[in-house]
């Protein structure tokens, strides 16, 4: 499923368009940035409440499919300062990571079948 | 292919321009054609390595060599070196400060995740004197 397609079935409200065509293989929720580098795999949809600078520089050098910022936060200026720089998208929705990571789910079975 | 040589400052004031160095390091890797998970696993020890340079030891240097087969990162600092390497080297272990972790850093997991990323991993350090932590990333074509 593309990155478009994952957030048209999510209904969620972009902030940055970035790759709307990249597959998205995966989700990973979680807001200890290390932990994301860590655990994330490339092209999973991050799901985050973290709204710092440092989201984006995660994002790239993790080179996620996708950030969707949840529980509706708010990204601060200098995070939205770095949009432009990166290639993935950024949405925000404001459902919960719980929630979130269940329908990306139900979504990506639902492209197996 | 020479090696290529890349040397950067990571200034220790500034929080948000932790990245720069490694995004740099990721767009000239692309440039150059290495395998994509070769290019991921350089660039997170690199991040990494910036962030703790700059959350502990107030600014340093990373100088990277890229070669074909292989990419080295050597991130050296004169902050106030590792007393317990490792403890340092243990998941959930840190001596990072609030404010840094409510930046969603200082989870303990910089170091672990530098050697989980790298195929050669060392530290070099001494109290009071300073860090250096040199990392190898193997190129395996077709990854």
């Amino acid at each position: 499923m593309k990155v478009n397609e994952l957030a048209e079935g999510l209904s969620l409200e972009c902030l940055y368009e970035g790759d709307g065509e990249r597959e998205v293989e995966g989700c990973y929720c979680g807001d200890l940035l290390s932990w994301v580098m860590g655990r994330a795999s490339a092209g999973d949809a991050w799901v985050t409440i973290m709204s710092n600078v440092n989201v984006a520089a995660v994002a790239a050098l993790a080179d996620v499919a996708c950030v969707i910022l949840a529980e509706g936060v708010e990204p601060d200026e200098a995070l939205r300062g770095r949009f432009e720089r990166l290639d993935c998208a950024v949405f925000r929705s404001g459902m919960a990571a719980y929630e979130l990571a269940w329908r990306i789910h139900g979504l990506l079975e639902g492209r197996q079948e | 292919m020479d090696a290529l040589k890349l040397h950067y400052d990571v200034d220790g004031e500034d929080f948000s321009a932790a990245g720069e160095a490694s995004s740099n390091v990721k767009k000239v890797l692309r440039q150059l054609g290495f395998p994509q998970e070769a290019i991921r696993r350089t660039a997170i020890c690199m991040y990494e390595g910036e962030i703790n340079v700059v959350i502990h030891a107030g600014g340093g240097f990373a100088d990277v060599t890229v070669e074909p087969e292989r990419i080295t990162i050597v991130l050296t600092d004169h902050g106030p070196g590792i007393p317990d390497v490792e403890k340092a080297m243990s998941e959930g272990w840190s001596t990072a400060p609030t404010k840094v972790r409510e930046l969603g850093f200082g989870a303990g997991m910089g170091l672990p995740n530098m050697k989980r990323y790298s195929d050669e991993f060392r530290i070099d350090t001494t109290v009071g004197v300073g860090t250096t932590v040199t990392m190898t990333v193997n190129v395996t074509q077709g990854q």
